[in-house]
Formats: C-alpha cells, structure tokens, sequence
C-alpha cells in the first residue's frame, strides 16, 4: 500500500517540475510533459501511453478532449480535405475580432473551428466534418457554418453519408447575427441531405451546447454521444442563476440525454470507429 | 446635445422591452378578423409564451403563431415572459403544419428574450424543439412572414424564424443573444450591455443593411407604444400585399428562394 503512495508522490513531483516549465498549449486539452493528471479521477497517466488510448483514462474512463485532427485520425482510414481554403472575416467589426483569430490559428494550427472532407470508415467511403473545441471553443460564425454546408451539399450531390462530429460551445458571438443564421443554413442543408434518403450520423462529443446542439448536431438519423460529453442548449450557469438551485451532476451529459430520449447510444471513445462502421454498413440500401 | 451611437442603440433595447409595448395578442386583435385560438402540442403540454391560431386577414384564412410575453404582472408570469419551452415550439410546429394541409399562409410573431433556459427545458429538448423548426420551415410549403415585434432573441427566436421573408419594427431588436448575456461573456461585466448592444448590431438598420431582414415597419417618435395603430395599419397593408404575391408564386420557386435566402448569409473569404 505504502508503495502506491511512494509511486504516486514520485509521479507528482516529477509532473510538478514538468509542468513549470512548459508553456500554456492548446492544441490538446492536457498539459505537455510526461504524465497527464486525469481531469476526472486525478489519476496521473503517461502521456505516452493516453495518446495510444485514445486519449481515455485508463482508470475512469474519463474522454479528454480532442483536436480535430486527432479525431479524423482516429476514425479515418483515408481522409481528403476539402474547403480548406474558407477564411474568417470580420462581419460585425466587432474589436479585437481578427486578433483574437490570429491567435487560434497560431496555436492551433486551424484556420477556424471546422475540419472536413471525404474520407473511409471500415471501408465506407463518407463525408465527413469534425469541429475543433481547442478554436475558440469550436464556435460557428460564418466559415464553421459555411463549410458544414458545402460538406452536407457534397454529400448530397455525391449521395454520400454524412458523419459530423460536434464539439461547440454553440454560436460564435464576435459575429452575431450572421452566426445566429448559420443555424438556419447548416440545418437547410441537412434538410436536403434527408429528403434525398441519405444518412446522417451525428456524434455529439464535448462540448455540444447552444446553436450547434439547436441545429445541424440534433438532426441526424442517429445520434451518438460520447461518454460524459456536455450536451444542452442554455449554459448550466445560466440556468443555475435563473432557477437559483444547484443542478443534479449527470444533468446536461451524455448519459443524461439517452435517459431523456434525445440520443441512441453512449459509446466510449475506443468503440466509436467499429460502430461508425458497422452503421455506415447498415444503412447500405440492398436490392433496386 | 446629439446622442452617441452607444446611447442610441440603448434607447432603442429600451423601446423593444418597454413594459407598454403592445404583445402579439394585440397586433394578433388588430390584424385578425375572427381570430380562433388552438393550444396544445399534443404531446406534452401548451406553452403560455406561444399564441397561435387561424384568422382572417384581410379575408384571406391565415395561421399565426406568436410569442407572447403579457402585458399585466400576472400575465407576464402566466406567459413566462415570452420565453418558450419545447412545447412552445412543438405546438407552433404542429401549427405550421396544419397551415400546410390546408394551404394557408402563415404569419410568424417573434418577441422573446430567448428560450427558456431552465432544467424542464433541457429535459424536454430544448435544443431539439428549435433544430427541427429550422429544418421543417425550411421546406414548409406555405408562404411564410416573420415579424420582429419586440425581442428577437437568439435561437428562441429563430425557432419561428425562418421565413420567406422577416420583417421588423423599426424599434425591435433581433441578436445572437441579450446585450447583458453578450457583455459578461465578451466583455466579463454584464454592466456594459449598453456597450455591448451598439457592438452587436441589432436595430432593424443594422439587419436591413446586413440583408438578414427584408423590411422595415416605422414607429411613431418614442416607440410604438405611443401609437400602435400607426404601425400596424402599415403591417397590415404590407402583409396583405405580401401574402397576395408570395401566394401567386409556386411551391417549388418559393421553397427554392427560401434555400438560397438563407444559404447566401455569412461573410467570409476565399
């Protein structure tokens, strides 16, 4: 018993001088250095060994936010980038805006919030967009809700599946209006996508709240939740300071939403490709 | 001594709130002959904040549906201040697509703060309720108008938002979210909404100008309130007008518009 104390102590010294000296990265949720302290357990995990885990805690399962070229990386066997070439403006001139871009784009390495293009799932080939949490939250202004439309367009045209994974804190405010009506156009677009008979596999991953939780992300055929991603439409702080009480622990997760009927499956991160899969062959149409 | 721009705009929040700005029931008694109210989602419960039903306006039947926020205490209490849950917006859903069946058209009154953020909300789909209006009204085959009485807050207002065309009194405003909401998260102090209002761009100018609304109803100095008959006499007549040349076109150009109306908003380049 002594020992485990011993080793964890051990850990944390050497992750406390570590962590001194690094600098603030944002690429990835977790601290650079060796280990990584789990956000849920405290556990102290090899850097190393989560990168090969799909970035899950070994020990509670808790799923560690990823960019979203990680995730394409994970679920992809073939990916081609497509309207990589859409930059952010400033509609609104709202202060400050361009340099706070310029910013994320230095840290991230994105040019905004949304990765896509086609790629292969076990085989399938499908359109496929991933919103990156680490720019700016993964809010939609104008070039988020641009490229998931041209995305659910291409696919239409293409007769290709679509697979969207969400993580966004929801509208971008610095464009206002016209991130509000990104709402509208991302959800016109799915619209045409169904009426055309093809599938829509939404996978809600954490962070989904707000104006993407209230269009395109709740409108897939089928809707995955990754384990204990946050998923809602008001901010719980601002439903804390409406309704003054305390909000249960699972309220607004993933866990939470399948209970309430508004998801089909939680899936832990590591199963989340073979079930991708195993979808996407489901819905392959037999006969004329 | 002239205003400032910051100054402006708040005066102009100020007016969209005003205690005595007349509600959706009231411009619904002003346009509608033989207005018959329908409640109920037929799945949950019916939403105070939302009014809907079938009039006559100006003989032609019409479904409206608008957000109410009461103008007595006790009315705003019953009426959640015009805040919808999802009911609110499954009612108003199954509203349309009745006006559908029946061919009618479909008049859309928004006044609302934002939906209601609240734990019985989330439970219900909150989210939900106003991603599946956007898509259906999208495709909805009736011709549909939008009106910004007062507050056109956020998603909750989008929910019954999408239209063929969106009008806007010249003193409502419509935004991404509350200009007090804005400044705690942008400018970490809810006291600069006034800032934050003039920041945001969300007077009628500002959204004609953007191209996001398509018309302007002018008020009376001070604020509709002052004289309601004014601007809703020139409503009238402009919708009436409307519907008569949305009507005469068909579903598919209409439909085909709408898409196009919507998909050609962002600002961005390539």
């Amino acid at each position: 018993m002594n020992d485990i104390f011993e080793e964890r102590k051990a850990k944390v010294e050497t992750y406390k001088k570590i962590r001194g000296k690094q600098e603030k990265l944002f690429k990835v949720d977790i601290p650079e250095g060796l280990f990584v302290k789990c956000d849920c357990c405290n556990e102290y995990l090899f850097r190393e060994d989560l990168s090969g885990s799909h970035y899950v805690c070994h020990k509670c399962r808790f799923h560690f936010r990823v960019s979203a070229r990680e995730r394409l990386k994970m679920v992809c066997d073939e990916f081609v980038e497509m309207f990589s070439d859409l930059k952010t403006l400033n509609p609104l001139d709202f202060p400050g805006y361009e340099k706070k871009i310029k910013q994320y784009q230095e840290q991230t390495g994105e040019i905004d919030a949304f990765v896509c293009g086609t790629g292969v799932i076990c085989g399938e080939p499908v359109a496929i967009g991933v919103m990156d949490s680490f720019f700016m939250m993964g809010s939609m202004g104008s070039v988020v809700g641009e490229k998931v439309t041209r995305l659910i367009e291409h696919a239409t045209r293409e007769r290709l599946p679509l697979v969207i994974f969400s993580a966004s804190g929801g509208a971008r405010m610095q464009e206002g209006i016209f991130s509000l009506m990104q709402m509208a156009k991302t959800a016109a677009a799915c619209r045409r996508h169904d009426e055309a008979g093809l599938l829509h596999i939404g996978v809600l991953t954490n962070p989904t709240t707000g104006g993407v939780a209230a269009s395109f992300a709740s409108l897939g055929d089928i809707i995955i939740a990754e384990k204990g991603a946050l998923i809602g439409f008001a901010g719980s702080r601002v439903i804390k300071q409406t309704i003054g009480e305390e909000l249960p622990d699972d309220f607004q997760k993933a866990e939470f939403q399948l209970k309430k009927g508004f998801v089909d499956m939680v899936i832990d991160r590591k199963d989340l490709k073979n079930m991708l899969g195993k979808l996407l062959k489901l819905h392959k149409r037999t006969g004329k | 001594m002239t205003k400032t721009t910051v100054e402006k705009v708040w005066e102009t929040v100020q007016i969209a709130r005003n205690t005595k700005r007349p509600t959706a029931q009231v411009l619904i008694n002003y346009l509608f002959d033989d207005f018959v109210e329908l409640h109920g989602d037929r799945l949950y419960g019916d939403d105070a904040s939302f009014i809907g039903g079938i009039g006559f306006l100006g003989g032609m039947p019409t479904t409206v549906i608008g957000q109410e926020k009461g103008l007595s205490t006790n009315e705003k209490i019953k009426r959640n201040f015009g805040m919808g849950h999802p009911e609110g917006y499954h009612k108003a859903l199954r509203l349309m697509k009745q006006a559908e069946k029946f061919g009618r058209p479909i008049l859309f009154i928004i006044d609302t703060p934002g939906a209601y953020p609240g734990v019985g909300a989330e439970e219900r789909g909150q989210a939900m309720a106003i991603a599946v209006n956007l898509a259906e009204m999208i495709g909805l085959k009736a011709p549909m108008i939008s009106v910004v009485l007062g507050e056109g807050g956020s998603g909750g207002a989008l929910g019954i938002g999408v239209s063929d065309e969106v009008w806007m009194f010249e003193n409502a405003t419509y935004s991404i979210l509350s200009p007090e909401g804005f400044a705690s998260i942008l400018y970490k102090d809810a006291s600069l909404a006034n800032k934050a209002a003039a920041d945001m761009k969300l007077t009628s100018a500002d959204l004609y100008h953007y191209r996001i609304i398509e018309r302007i109803i002018p008020e009376v100095e001070g604020g509709l309130h002052n004289n309601p008959e004014y601007s809703f006499s020139i409503l009238k007549t402009e919708l009436i007008k409307k519907y008569a040349e949305l009507c005469q076109k068909s579903i598919a150009e209409l439909l085909g518009k709408r898409y196009q109306k919507y998909r050609a908003i962002g600002l961005y380049a390539e």
